[in-house]
């Protein structure tokens, strides 16, 4: 009974302690560990120009102007937002309101040249007519309700 | 537990056990396709792309799930020294592996037309790699050590010290901005998933579940043999000194 009691204590230690280690060195890293920046920290950590980033929310509502194979939107997490200047062809589900990521530097004028632009899908899944009914009846809980 | 610790009793249930795990894993996998690829709604923005889903998501969930019974399995064995919890987790790890590959295989596919690109190395799918290379880690140190019992000690602890990598893999979606999407289904606020594709979605991860349990039966019960097989050996090789 005893060594067994001695053991459970040790791994229960064992991984209580690796929790915490890993959980410090997360916390330590969690400006590395973030896969882009949102406009509001663009804005608010007044990230240099020419420093390679990724910038990532939603295409603002009427705000995306397609110039030949040249497309500026303003990308925004409803508090700040920032315009952003791609060259290139977009991902199918682009579109106002949509979430993207895109990846580039920004200009001396603050726009943002991205050179990949990536759209990210959220977490609902529905089949379209219910999509167009919930559209209808005004319950819509899509992204550019967020 | 140590009704269980008995080979003999543990192989007469797996025996009992695995016809009818079989047969239910191969009736949920088929209703559960025929219903995901066949008869679901198309998605209101991914369109078609959608069905990857029905395999993806039901081989991820296996990857942390198994990764996680090995964990379990690795504590019995080292605290209570339970005969077969080791060989449950040793049996268990190519399993997982072939769960996480398909994640990630899928995954990239799916990631190409939704998002633009095969790969990111965003929190999500950087620690679901790093979970495929401790399912690799794990069975090569199983063969890199000869006694079985210290290979068993030290796979143990490796399996363990592993385990901070699920709740990072589960919550890396919540925690950090990843290009990966937030859960659908196992969420606190419920699933964000019409009910017309989570039927098919966990029908299919139901059949994944029951076919890990049929595989690692078989598996584990391969493993009591090898190790019966191995003491007969040494058994007939001393056999001669003792008369001697």
């Amino acid at each position: 009974m005893k060594p067994k009691r001695r053991r459970l204590l040790f791994v229960v230690t064992g991984m209580a302690m690796l929790a915490i280690a890993v959980g410090l060195v997360l916390a330590a890293f969690e400006d590395n560990l973030v896969f882009f920046n949102s406009p509001t920290d663009v804005v608010e950590k007044k990230v240099a120009p020419n420093v390679r980033i990724r910038l990532g929310g939603l295409v603002e509502q009427d705000s995306v102007l397609k110039m030949g194979t040249t497309t500026t939107f303003r990308v925004t997490d409803t508090r700040h937002s920032v315009a952003v200047r791609y060259t290139g062809l977009l991902p199918d589900l682009f579109r106002e309101g949509q979430g993207v990521v895109t990846e580039g530097r920004l200009g001396e004028d603050g726009v943002f040249l991205a050179s990949t632009v990536l759209a990210k899908h959220d977490e609902n899944y529905m089949p379209p007519e219910v999509a167009d009914a919930l559209k209808k009846s005004g319950h819509w809980m899509g992204e550019a309700a967020k | 537990m140590q009704r269980w610790a008995n080979p003999t009793r543990f192989l007469k249930i797996a025996q009992a056990v695995r016809p009818w795990a079989t047969a239910a894993t191969i009736v949920c996998l088929a209703v559960g396709l025929v219903l995901g690829l066949g008869f679901s709604p198309p998605d209101y923005q991914q369109g078609d792309t959608v069905r990857i889903m029905y395999v993806h998501v039901p081989a991820a969930w296996m990857a942390l799930f198994v990764y996680t019974s090995m964990a379990v399995a690795s504590a019995v064995a080292l605290i209570w020294r339970h005969p077969l919890a080791d060989l449950a987790a040793k049996a268990s790890a190519p399993i997982g592996a072939g769960f996480t590959v398909i994640a990630l295989v899928t995954g990239s596919l799916w990631g190409q037309p939704t998002w633009g690109t095969w790969w990111v190395w965003d929190a999500r799918l950087t620690s679901v790699l790093i979970l495929l290379f401790l399912y690799l880690g794990y069975i090569a140190l199983w063969e890199a050590i000869e006694d079985p019992q210290r290979a068993a000690r030290a796979t143990a602890i490796l399996a363990l010290v592993g385990f901070v990598n699920v709740p990072i893999i589960k919550f890396s979606v919540d925690w950090w901005n990843t290009l990966h999407q937030p859960a659908s289904v196992l969420t606190t606020r419920g699933p964000t998933i019409h009910g017309s594709m989570l039927t098919p979605l966990l029908l299919m991860a139901v059949g994944f579940t029951l076919f890990y349990i049929a595989i690692v039966l078989t598996r584990i019960e391969r493993e009591i043999l090898a190790r019966r097989i191995r003491a007969l050996r040494l058994l007939a090789s001393e056999e001669p000194a003792k008369v001697n």
